[in-house]
């Protein structure tokens, strides 16, 4: 033993343990890891919430110094400055800010002329500002030594390149709106235009053009036709690269002397500095957003292989909450030990995650489900961590070596990047051992324990078993029945993902995602999202200024409301108005215009002749910057390519500057356009004091009502349209009615209807297929070899049809009047009729049946009217190419038996039954005179033709050498009881394989009806078949196997009237033929329980038996190969091809997989609740069906489950693959079609009213795309519909 | 499995009931067409994370920055990757070796995250050198290779791409026909060969998970059942 070997035994071991720990004490192990992820996410709440809205800090102006750039920042001081307070800032800002008015107004004043003269100045004050010089000792400095230099624009920005300064000082004011021009200015017949030439059309979030310029909210300007106050305020930005106290000190003091405000509070004292986080551009939101997209596909498609457990979404949740708080667990640990996270937690969150993964939940989870489900939950748990241990002890190993090269990058953001995924891996494996398992424990419980409950009362009602069967088995499998009854289980895997463009698919899922409605909605959030999230301030200023202005408290707030007339500076000039509170002075007016609503009276500066200070300055007129939209000032810097991400601007305090102008220099300013400019004057009213008040203030609240109504209404249409157009829609593509009971009262309900997985409901029809008639009570066996299809009913007939036509063509009869005894347990074709899931009243059923079926066939003529097809549509074309069969089988059966008399020469099978009546057997003997009779030919004579009545006698031919070993034998087989049921049945050419519960062999013409040989030496019955050339293989109940082979006496040669019949086919063997079957070899004790399944291909032969193993025998020398372990049940059944590969499927529900040449298993399948029914496969699938009547769909290659398809009740088995990806299934009176690539559903066929209601039971395909269907005791052939030949 | 049956598609006995992706050439243009689409997409993404690298820091315009490079690079990268996609596959089928390992949409899902996430970190991380960056980006990008592929093929493929993609490059950008967009000319071409390997790799990926599709509808099996 190896190391390896060792460590990995230990490894297992530890997790065995481990698993029975976690399963054994669920609650408190998860009490402890909640608590675990609680303790180490407690640093976290140190961290800082993620955002990017500016920070502020505020430090005195006095003994202002920058701060140093290399800080001692010591965290443990909160009071001190933030941590990004180093160095110098970007810029340090000074606005100042100009109040301006016409006083006093005159009636004569245009509109225009509100602004015109006060913008006017700011040419004026700009030049000022750029004379400024401080001259002192150390020399003198300018503005343009200290302020910060620019250069160009962004490319982008050309248009700007007039409006913004280049090359020189960062200096901004409206007069750059006429490149600080006068001239220009004074030549603008429309300053409005010139304004807003730049403004964008459509929502913006961010500062515009005007913003920057006005450096003020834009309603505050003033600069509008409507305005109400007659006052414009706008700022003179200026930005300084370094700070330089005495010429700001000297520039202040000048700009105040020049232009007094004398009712200015303001204190001037502090300095504020903006710090900047980083910020998200929607150029980097698209990579951002599609590795969020990726690693949602990423979890999607990962937790989509969970499958058969209680609660599939719980435990999804379970492995996405194990990785997250892995995460965060060791996000939190790496804070607890001092390292703090530099790099952007959203930008390596998903490359996190999907370094993490969820690989080794899944692993977890499958493991553990794919135990054996007999087995108590801990164990179960424990054996599937411990079977995976070691591949999960190698991956996490693998990670992180990998995690590890990565740390020796030195890179520090790699570095940084592995430290945390090694951290979060080890917190990952730790939550896996711990939560997840302990909650995939409580889960596999829940399911077992809502199986039981489920159970219970059927289980109670049930009479007590008898001691036939299994009873074992059948607890066991009423145990595991699965919850859900009636659900079509698609799983959405792998490949069901990319579909085929079909036009109609496309949108058929698009309506039934609603994908349409949910991209709108999610991209509505994501559009509200990015706006509140890029300008949160600015949408803010922007709500409550409308706020404000729907407010009944009027826009007279601004001025009146923050200055109580104790604020009022006492060098107020006017101490009449201070003692009036600001809302007196309205009242006047609101009597002189009664039309005016309250609040249209607005400022005070209602007089004319008193000289009210209508610019007022209030103390939020010294944060004014803070209205300002938050990224005003990145935008600015922005259009010089300088960032202000992650670094800090200083705000210095704002210069008031109030300018008041009086009327005559209004007029002076005018523009020779501006008297007849499109605006006509605000209209004097006739008793107006005071002309452009009373309109403006109306007229800008009604256009700015209408803007918004307009705006709401719009808004409003357009989401109703949108609405209504979703819905006609959603109408036009989604026909699909949902809880609404559709079609006729006789049909199923459409919501019965099996759906696919994207709720397409396929196109139903209904075709009217053959029915072959004849039998009396259920059908037991089928057989076909493309040609001839052989059926086998429980009253013992055997008929034989023709595959293309559905025509009868032999009958034979049961020999015997006995009671067929059930078929061993071997192969599953108990019938849960009852739907209860008890296999003893199927049984007994079955007896009741078969008991009433034994008076049945006593009846003469079989009742003849079920003898032909009803329909009857007999193309008499079809017998053009038959042998003239005429003297042989009455085709004509529509003719009453009755009539036959076994004296006449009457066509055989007539006869024999008018024979039946008086004698219960079958007198073999006059068929044999009579083929003696008629045909002259050597006898085909065996001693198995023998009446169960000893009254006849059989003429013993002489000539029978070829079944000499029978002789021995011939005693106890003439008892009656010795013929037995039919077990088994094979067809091949024209021959039949039948075996017997009596454990005989016989051989029949199919064509002819006649007996060609038959072997029984051995009474034990023979429970399946194999007939494959010239070699017949029977299994026997006692576990043995014997190998026949058939010997024809005349060369073999291809029937001259089956001439359609390719050469693949096997040869017919003509009627002229002798054939003998020989025993050539027995092995006498295969197995030790009885042969359950039975497969032979590629010269391989595979027994499949109840003592749980397999073997395979070579076909030639019926040498055992390989005796097959695996299974923990007994062997259901057995599928093999030509390529090889050997499935089986036993009681246990699980599927194996075999390599034949090596006998090794490929892989193992947990695949069903109760026993597996039947199996087969193609290239790439495996599908498989079990007795809790579902259909799984496998890949071949690896074992994971594509998807499932819900059967009707007692359907469970009826499965047939008429090509590589058709698959047909039974229903309740339908068959469907399914794709089986995509698990679509294709098609469903109602087999007319007949069938209605009766489950299909068993489906045989046949060569030529036909589809046999067993509804009880009638078959149906059904041609695949065209619809799907058209697909193809 | 699939090797037998590979050598004789044109005259295969074939039943009736198959479904329209078994034509051939049908199902080669889908892919092609996915496969197309994918790389374009990735194209504008991983341009948009390069183009952030400092070139300019306040893009005048989001949606012009996505279209940045000329027009004709992210048809070429769609056309590559779905000559890659559909070559991968095909190399495995004729070489017989086809691959096993890791079949599924989520293993390919985490393999074009970690291939995101390369470019990512080439965009975004600073390195010291540009030996540094290339020796980084070489080890995650083998990374990628052993932890989704580890075909011989695939790393023969890979290799093989890189070369001549990034010689395709070279050549473009000494005739003037394109320029790389960071003034820093060895940056680029430090990382070039590494993402075109990792990319080669994804696609390829890509390529073969949507090929077990039609592996599924195209080999046929001679027994009938």
């Amino acid at each position: 033993m190896t190391l390896t070997d060792r460590l990995r035994e230990k490894i297992s071991q530890a997790f065995y343990n481990h698993g029975l720990l976690c399963a054994s004490y669920p609650i408190p192990i998860i009490l402890f890891t909640g608590l675990c992820i609680v303790a180490c996410c407690c640093p976290l709440l140190k961290l800082p919430l993620p955002g990017t809205g500016p920070v502020e800090f505020t430090t005195p102006v006095k003994d202002y110094s920058p701060p140093p750039v290399a800080s001692d920042h010591r965290p443990g001081d909160p009071n001190e400055q933030p941590e990004w307070y180093v160095g110098a800032p970007v810029a340090y800002i000074q606005q100042i800010f100009v109040k301006t008015s016409v006083t006093p107004w005159h009636k004569d004043l245009l509109a225009v002329d509100v602004f015109r003269s006060p913008l006017s100045r700011a040419f004026q004050l700009v030049e000022e500002i750029r004379n400024h010089v401080l001259r002192d000792s150390s020399g003198t400095r300018s503005l343009e030594d200290l302020c910060l230099q620019v250069t160009d624009l962004l490319p982008g920005l050309r248009k700007l390149r007039n409006l913004l300064p280049e090359h020189g000082c960062l200096l901004l004011s409206p007069a750059n709106f006429w490149q600080n021009d006068r001239e220009r200015f004074h030549a603008d017949p429309d300053i409005i235009r010139t304004i807003h030439q730049h403004e964008p059309k459509t929502l913006q979030t961010s500062a515009t053009l005007k913003d920057l310029l006005f450096g003020v909210p834009g309603k505050y300007s003033g600069v509008s036709l409507y305005a109400r106050k007659r006052m414009v305020s706008y700022t003179i930005t200026l930005v300084f690269q370094r700070y330089h106290a005495k010429f700001l000190g000297s520039l202040r003091a000048r700009l105040l002397l020049l232009h007094p405000s004398p009712n200015c509070s303001f204190r001037a004292e502090s300095l504020v500095h903006v710090h900047f986080k980083e910020e998200i551009g929607v150029a980097e939101l698209v990579p951002l957003v599609t590795t969020y997209i990726i690693l949602f596909a990423y979890i999607y498609f990962s937790t989509c292989k969970i499958d058969m457990v209680k609660s599939k979404w719980g435990l999804a949740l379970a492995a996405v909450v194990t990785v997250l708080s892995s995460l965060l667990m060791s996000v939190g640990l790496c804070t607890l030990f001092g390292l703090t996270p530099t790099l952007n937690g959203g930008e390596i969150f998903p490359y996190l995650v999907v370094v993490i993964g969820l690989e080794n939940v899944l692993v977890l989870t499958r493991s553990v489900v794919s135990t054996p489900v007999d087995l108590e939950v801990k164990l179960r748990i424990a054996q599937g961590l411990s079977s995976e241990s070691w591949s999960i002890m190698k991956n996490m190993a693998t990670e992180l070596g990998i995690i590890l090269i990565g740390y020796f990058t030195l890179v520090p953001a790699i570095q940084e990047f592995c430290l945390f995924a090694v951290v979060g891996l080890v917190s990952d494996f730790f939550l896996q051992m711990l939560f997840f398992t302990t909650v995939l424990s409580i889960d596999i419980r829940r399911m077992e324990l809502a199986d039981l409950n489920k159970r219970l009362p059927p289980e109670a009602c049930l009479p007590p078993a008898k001691p036939v069967g299994r009873p074992a088995r059948f607890e066991r499998q009423l145990a595991v029945r699965p919850s859900t009854p009636h659900t079509v289980t698609l799983q959405p895997s792998s490949f069901r993902n990319l579909r085929l463009p079909k036009r109609l698919r496309v949108v058929y899922f698009l309506a039934r995602t609603r994908l349409a409605q949910r991209l709108i909605m999610a991209g509505t959030v994501v559009w509200i999202g990015i706006l509140v999230y890029t300008d949160p301030a600015g949408l803010r200023v922007y709500l409550t200024a409308q706020v404000t202005e729907q407010s009944p408290l009027g826009e007279g707030t601004l001025t009146a409301m923050p200055v109580p007339s104790g604020v009022l500076p006492a060098s107020h000039p006017d101490p009449a108005f201070s003692i009036f509170p600001p809302d007196i002075p309205k009242l006047p007016e609101n009597r002189t215009l009664p039309g005016e609503t309250p609040e249209s009276g607005g400022p005070v500066e209602g007089t004319l002749d008193s000289p009210v200070p209508e610019i007022t300055w209030g103390p939020e007129d010294e944060e004014l910057w803070r209205k300002l939209s938050f990224r005003h000032w990145p935008t600015l810097f922005s259009y010089y390519n300088i960032t202000l991400a992650k670094r800090y601007v200083s705000l210095l305090p704002v210069i008031p500057v109030t300018l008041r102008l009086n009327p005559r220099e209004a007029l002076e300013g005018r523009h020779p356009q501006d008297g007849h400019s499109a605006w006509p004057p605000p209209q004097p009213r006739p008793d107006g004091l005071w002309e452009a008040g009373p309109k403006g203030p109306g007229m800008a609240q009604a256009h700015r009502d209408v803007t918004l109504y307009k705006v709401a209404a719009l808004g409003l249409a357009a989401g109703i349209v949108l609405v209504l157009l979703l819905l006609c829609l959603y109408r036009v593509l989604c026909p699909r009615n949902y809880g609404q009971p559709g079609g006729g009262p006789g049909r199923r309900r459409r919501g019965d209807l099996p759906c696919d997985d994207y709720g397409y409901a396929p196109p139903e029809t209904e075709i009217v297929p053959l029915v072959l008639r004849g039998h009396l009570m259920d059908i037991e066996c089928l057989a076909s070899d493309g040609m001839l299809l052989v059926s086998c009913c429980l009253a013992g007939h055997v008929c034989v049809w023709d595959a293309q036509t559905g025509d009868c063509l032999t009958r034979i009869p049961r020999p015997g009047s006995l009671p067929p005894s059930p078929r061993p347990p071997g192969p599953y074709r108990q019938r849960r009729d009852s739907g209860s899931g008890s296999g003893f009243e199927a049984q007994e059923s079955w007896e009741r049946l078969s008991d009433s079926g034994k008076s049945g066939p006593e009846e003469p003529g079989d009742s003849p009217p079920l003898r032909h097809r009803v329909q009857g549509p007999l193309p008499p074309s079809l017998f053009r190419d038959q042998p003239d069969l005429t003297c042989l089988i009455d085709t004509n059966f529509s003719v009453q038996p009755r009539l036959s008399e076994p004296t006449q020469p009457e066509p055989r099978h007539r006869a024999s039954c008018g024979r039946a009546r008086d004698n219960p057997g079958y007198d073999f003997s006059r068929l044999v005179q009579r083929v003696y009779q008629q045909e002259g030919l050597a006898p085909v004579h065996t001693p198995a033709l023998r009446p169960p009545s000893p009254g006849p006698t059989l003429p013993q031919a002489p000539e029978d050498e070829g079944c000499s070993p029978e002789k021995g034998s011939l005693a106890l087989s003439w008892a009656p009881s010795a013929d037995g049921s039919i077990w088994s049945l094979e067809l091949q050419g024209s021959l039949i394989v039948v075996g017997r519960s009596s454990g005989r062999l016989e051989v029949w013409d199919a064509i002819e009806g006649t007996l060609c040989c038959s072997s029984e030496e051995v009474s034990s019955g023979i429970t399946a078949l194999i007939f494959l050339d010239k070699r017949i293989v029977a299994a026997r109940l006692n576990g043995s196997l014997d190998f026949f082979s058939l010997e024809t006496h005349t060369a073999l040669g291809p029937l001259q009237f089956r001439g359609q019949r390719n050469s693949t086919s096997p040869p017919t063997y003509s009627s002229s033929d002798t054939v003998a079957c020989r025993l050539t070899h027995t092995v006498p004790c295969a197995h030790q329980k009885p042969i359950t399944a039975l497969k032979a291909a590629a010269g391989r032969l595979v027994t499949g038996s109840q003592d749980h193993t397999l073997r395979v025998f070579r076909l030639e020398d019926s040498c055992c190969l390989f005796t097959l372990q695996g299974h923990s049940g007994a062997i259901t059944t057995v599928y093999i091809d030509q390529t090889m590969v050997l499935a089986s499927g036993g009681q246990d529900g699980a599927i194996c997989l075999w390599d034949v040449l090596t006998g090794s298993r490929v892989s193992h399948m947990f695949a069903h609740r109760g026993d597996v029914t039947s199996l087969t496969c193609t290239t790439s699938c495996v599908i498989s069906s079990g007795l809790d009547d579902l259909i799984s769909i496998w890949d071949r290659s690896t074992g994971i489950k594509l998807y499932s398809i819900q059967q009707d009740l007692g359907c469970g088995a009826s499965l047939g693959v008429i090509s590589d990806n058709l698959l047909v299934t039974g229903g309740q009176g339908c068959v469907s079609f399914w794709d089986l690539n995509y698990g679509d559903l294709l098609q469903t066929v109602y087999l007319g009213k007949n069938s209605e209601g009766q489950p299909a039971r068993q489906i045989l395909v046949l060569d030529n795309a036909a589809v046999v269907c067993n509804f009880g005791s009638e078959l149906s052939l059904v041609y695949v519909p065209s619809v799907l030949e058209k697909l193809d | 499995m699939a090797e037998g049956e590979t050598e004789s598609p044109g005259p295969k006995k074939r039943g009736p009931y198959i479904s329209s992706v078994t034509s051939r050439s049908v199902n080669l243009m889908i892919r092609g067409i996915v496969l197309f689409f994918i790389g374009v997409f990735l194209a504008l993404v991983l341009n948009l994370l390069q183009v952030q690298r400092n070139v300019t820091l306040f893009p005048p315009d989001v949606i012009a920055s996505i279209f940045s490079s000329a027009w004709w690079v992210p048809p070429c990268c769609g056309t590559a990757s779905a000559v890659i996609g559909l070559l991968y596959p095909c190399i495995d089928r004729h070489l017989g070796e086809p691959h096993k390992f890791k079949r599924e949409w989520s293993s390919v899902m985490r393999c074009v995250a970690v291939f995101v996430g390369i470019n990512h970190a080439s965009a975004k991380v600073d390195f010291d050198n540009n030996i540094q960056l290339s020796l980084t980006l070489a080890a995650l990008s083998i990374g990628l290779w052993w932890t989704f592929d580890r075909s011989r093929t695939g790393f023969g493929l890979g290799v093989g791409i890189a070369f001549l993609a990034t010689l395709v490059t070279q050549l473009l950008v000494y005739n003037g026909v394109y320029q790389y967009t960071s003034p820093d000319f060895l940056y680029v071409r430090s990382w070039l060969p590494c993402i075109f390997f990792a990319g080669g790799i994804t696609m390829g990926n890509i390529g073969r998970q949507l090929a077990v599709y039609e592996c599924k509808v195209i080999a046929e099996k001679s027994h009938q059942e």
